[in-house]
């Protein structure tokens, strides 16, 4: 773990959300033994490092008719996968955007990417300009739907010392 | 489903909010006042808002996002084709892991599908060595070898 013991605390103190009072930040700095103005110099410090990726807010999908999704996967040729996922990752229907290795021979794809839409009639017309834009580099593809969630909690720090 | 937008009854405001907020949040010592000030809204109403809206479940997370594999730690898809017979055992088996940070089933010959976020990148391999032995079943490993920048934003 390349964090010290007081950005590891105050990651813990903030992964379940920024609190909402006017100085979230001398509030975090409350519970984890810092000032405000530490918190702030810390969180900073973890954002220019990419510790922390942006701070912000997160709409939930299905409460803005975003209701349908998939998993879209490509197998493309290596030679041009890098620039490709670069161009779909660039599409506005595109929230993730990943290089992978396959697991041959069960899973032939190395390009991922998640598209949303209002229905799986939208998600597979994007689907398409996904194909499109990939043209003869792709040599097969599929999509995956989630069925159903079996479990979701996300990233948590543990807690130094719990097993 | 659990929410629509109908549903929530969303107005202009919070939809500006809910835009706005995707972009990103202050790091200064009066942060609300701040945004607030950007939105044309005073910081008491803006915080009121972010909470009904929280409660409401219009807003899955608000904060900061952390990158596991920058703390030093790791992240690994993982997917699984389980027998419809044993699904259910698996799935426990699976969950009963805390690495299991999120399992989803997906309509494919491969049908289960989970994230393992470690501390450590050696503790993926155990995990999933472990998940093996327990469930005799094949775990593909599919690390990310590269992760595109994206400029989806959800249009409230």
């Amino acid at each position: 773990m390349r964090l010290d013991a007081t950005d590891r605390a105050i990651v813990e103190a903030t992964q379940a959300g920024l609190p909402l009072v006017p100085a979230p930040y001398a509030e975090i700095g409350a519970a984890v033994g810092l000032t405000e103005a530490e918190v702030i110099a810390r969180m900073s410090e973890m954002q220019a490092r990419g510790v922390i990726r942006r701070i912000a807010l997160a709409p939930n999908h299905y409460a803005l008719g975003l209701a349908a999704n998939g998993m879209t996967v490509w197998d493309v040729a290596d030679p041009r996968a890098e620039e490709l996922g670069e161009r779909v990752g660039e599409l506005d229907f595109v929230s993730h955007c990943y290089l992978r290795p396959r697991a041959l021979p069960d899973w032939p794809y190395n390009l991922f990417a998640m598209v949303h839409g209002c229905d799986r009639d939208e998600v597979e017309s994007k689907r398409g300009r996904i194909a499109s834009l990939l043209g003869p580099a792709c040599r097969s593809s599929d999509i995956l739907y989630s069925t159903r969630i079996l479990k979701k909690t996300g990233l948590r720090l543990r807690h130094k010392g719990a097993s | 489903m659990r929410h629509r937008a109908a549903d929530l009854a969303l107005d202009a405001t919070d939809r500006r909010i809910l835009n706005a907020l995707q972009d990103g949040f202050p790091l200064v010592p009066r942060p609300y006042a701040e945004a607030a000030g950007h939105l044309g809204l005073d910081e008491v109403e803006l915080i009121a808002r972010l909470k009904r809206m929280q409660e409401q479940g219009a807003v899955t997370r608000f904060g900061p996002f952390f990158d596991a594999a920058a703390m030093g730690g790791a992240f690994c898809l993982c997917a699984m084709a389980v027998p419809a017979a044993r699904f259910d055992e698996v799935v426990s088996l699976v969950n009963a892991h805390a690495e299991v940070a999120h399992n989803y089933e997906r309509a494919h010959r491969l049908n289960m599908w989970f994230v393992l976020a470690t501390e450590t990148p050696e503790a993926i391999e155990r995990v999933a060595g472990e998940i093996e032995a327990a469930t005799g079943l094949r775990v593909c490993r599919l690390p990310k070898e590269r992760e595109f920048f994206v400029g989806f934003r959800v249009a409230a």
